[in-house]
């Protein structure tokens, strides 16, 4: 117990890194999926616009059409450039992207619905401004394809990405308010004509920056220190970087009012920490340290007090504060086990029914059962991010993709969490479901790392270089020969 | 509009279910049973040395422990070189340490002029020496050995 090296745990996590010679690149069947998730989110267009407005029309095939050319466009990137990659990831994410962008569509139009209904100002529709971000995000997508030719290259950058991430993440929070805030919550960076948040960036810059500093430094971090209780405490120096990363997660917390963006910063700390040391020790010590930061935070500041009072109990402050909940919990009880149908129930009713809770949104018109299948596309994601993590050869790239594949699942469980009321709410977007943009920028580019690490794992290891001929002289043996009389 | 529910709902599982029938090929193929996979290397080829050739190099301590690399006829370079078969991340290992390969049907390890040495089992190793099932080779802070 509180021992466990990386020789205990050879056998189990054992994988074939090099399957046999001719390695199938399983690009067919991944366009085939990709294909099938356009059909799904052509027919899922379709029975919104069957249920809004009662009548189709050709529109609807231009826009599948177009969501095949963007996704087949990627799909082409792929095959060129990292053509052992994992073929399960691009249509999955793909799949997720489409309800996204079929479920804002479909709030745009129960909102201009109600705007009408209620005489209201007809409300901007979010979903062509989606559509133009997937474009952006795709075009990203293949920018850090071409630029990231191997993830290895990604570590020499680790302590610029380290910076620029930190930066990226202190940013909004000293900015003055008018530069940053947007919803009660300081995460923003406006630039005229549009926002971004760049703690979606910062996300990936230091998950960079973890790989590379704890493949550098993995061996301080397995050092023991004293012992207490039988388990073996790691020494306090080694433990600075832990509490530096507490320090950050709880400055975000107080400067930015997020409690997300905190979480997820802190979890991927300690997980990556897990990953590169094997030693259970750093979770009981970062959770000891979680468990005060919480206590602490709810004693100190009153968002976070209103985000638990509403978590215990919503109907406390039925009109006020707790009424985004109840209408979400609502709308998912509506919705019930298979869903009121596409386009027939009311998302609408809830603010942020297309970004933060777009979840409750979906469950409301798919169901428990169509939420479990979309849960599953997270699950396969984030599944075969850790499988290519275990598969590939180096350890920069096990640490990154494991990483990687973390952050997306831990993500998914904030917000999904949040939206159940299983944790405190928190405002963190589904990956590439929610509506905005940085988000979907920010993990298209998260996806595109995973696809770069999943090559280098599937890839059929190549001859080595011919080292370089050297000199004829230098081989020629040494021959005696007579001197000449 | 019940149908249609229903449908949509049947269609998204069949894509779930569709990308885990790929997991489980996926999975079949590393585990090394290839034949249960259909149309993946259709009879023949199966080599006929019996069970005692070695199929695998497994990495069995230090940073990659549990790291598997099967062995096809090819040499397998070991080294810091980005570009080697077994990239080690470990200071007492070489850029081009060691490499393993093939002479008939036995496999021979190779210094490739180390500054700390290869050893087998306990024997530093000088020239090509062959390497029988199960014997470890200490390269730096990492052992590894063949199996079949």
């Amino acid at each position: 117990m509180g021992q466990p090296t990386s020789d205990g745990a050879a056998p189990s996590s054992a994988t074939s890194t090099n399957p046999g010679l001719s390695v199938p690149t399983r690009r067919g069947t991944e366009l085939l999926l990709l294909a099938f998730a356009a059909f799904l989110v052509t027919l899922a267009n379709v029975l919104v616009e069957a249920n809004q407005s009662g009548e189709l029309t050709r529109e609807l095939i231009y826009y599948g059409a177009a969501y095949l050319a963007l996704f087949g466009a990627a799909h082409v990137a792929v095959r060129l450039l990292a053509p052992y990659a994992d073929p399960l990831i691009l249509p999955c994410v793909a799949l997720l992207n489409g309800i996204g962008l079929v479920m804002i569509h479909r709030i745009d139009l129960g909102q201009a619905d109600r705007a009408i209904q209620l005489g209201q100002d007809m409300p901007t529709d979010a979903a062509p401004r989606q559509i133009l971000w997937t474009a952006i995000a795709l075009g990203l997508f293949i920018a850090v394809m071409v630029l990231v030719r191997d993830h290895r290259m990604l570590a020499k950058y680790g302590y610029t990405a380290g910076l620029v991430g930190l930066v990226a993440l202190a940013l909004p929070g000293l900015l003055p308010a008018s530069l940053s805030e947007a919803n009660g919550a300081k995460i923003w960076l406006k630039l005229g004509i549009f926002s971004i948040q760049p703690g979606e960036f910062a996300k990936i810059l230091l998950l960079v920056f973890f790989a590379a500093f704890l493949v550098a430094k993995r061996d301080l971090f397995t050092h023991a220190g004293r012992r207490v209780l039988g388990v073996d405490l790691p020494r306090a120096r080694d433990m600075a970087p832990l509490f530096a990363a507490w320090g950050l997660s709880v400055g975000v917390l107080v400067l930015e009012k997020d409690l997300g963006t905190s979480l997820l910063f802190f979890g991927i700390v300690l997980v990556m920490l897990y990953i590169a040391t094997e030693r259970a020790i750093w979770l009981v010590i970062g959770l000891t340290c979680f468990a005060v930061g919480c206590v602490v935070a709810y004693h100190l500041f009153t968002h976070v007090q209103t985000r638990v009072t509403i978590w215990l109990d919503p109907f406390v402050d039925f009109y006020g504060k707790g009424n985004q909940l109840i209408l979400a919990l609502f709308g998912m009880g509506t919705g019930g086990v298979f869903g009121a149908g596409l386009g027939a129930g009311r998302p609408e009713l809830v603010p942020f029914a297309n970004s933060d809770f777009i979840i409750s949104s979906i469950a409301e018109e798919v169901g428990f059962v169509g939420l479990a299948a979309v849960l599953m596309l997270y699950v396969l994601l984030s599944m075969r991010g850790f499988r290519s993590a275990l598969a590939v050869r180096d350890s920069f790239g096990k640490l990154l993709g494991g990483g990687l594949a973390f952050a997306v699942g831990f993500q998914v469980f904030v917000v999904v969490g949040g939206v159940t009321k299983l944790i405190p709410l928190t405002g963190l977007t589904a990956p590439f479901l929610s509506q905005g943009g940085s988000s979907l920028v920010a993990n298209y580019a998260l996806v595109a790392l995973l696809l770069r690490i999943s090559d280098a794992a599937r890839r059929p290891s190549t001859l080595p270089k011919p080292r370089p001929q050297q000199a004829p002289i230098a081989e020629a043996h040494t021959v005696l020969v007579e001197r000449p009389k | 509009m019940q149908l249609t529910r229903a449908g949509f709902l049947a269609l998204l599982w069949l894509f779930v279910l569709a990308a885990l029938r790929v997991v489980r090929s996926d999975l079949y193929a590393a585990s090394g049973l290839r034949a249960a996979v259909p149309g993946f290397r259709r009879g023949g080829a199966k080599p006929a040395r019996g069970s005692r050739a070695p199929r695998q190099l497994v990495v069995t301590h230090g940073a990659l422990a549990g790291t598997r690399i099967s062995l096809e006829g090819r040499p397998i370079m070991i080294g810091r070189a980005d570009d080697s078969t077994l990239v080690l991340d470990d200071d007492y290992a070489s850029t081009r340490h060691a490499r393993l390969s093939m002479r008939g049907t036995d496999w021979y390890v190779e210094d490739l002029g180390s500054t700390n040495g290869t050893y087998l089992d306990r024997a530093k190793v000088t020239g090509p020496t062959r390497v029988p099932l199960g014997v470890p080779i200490r390269i730096g802070k990492t052992v590894i050995e063949l199996r079949s």
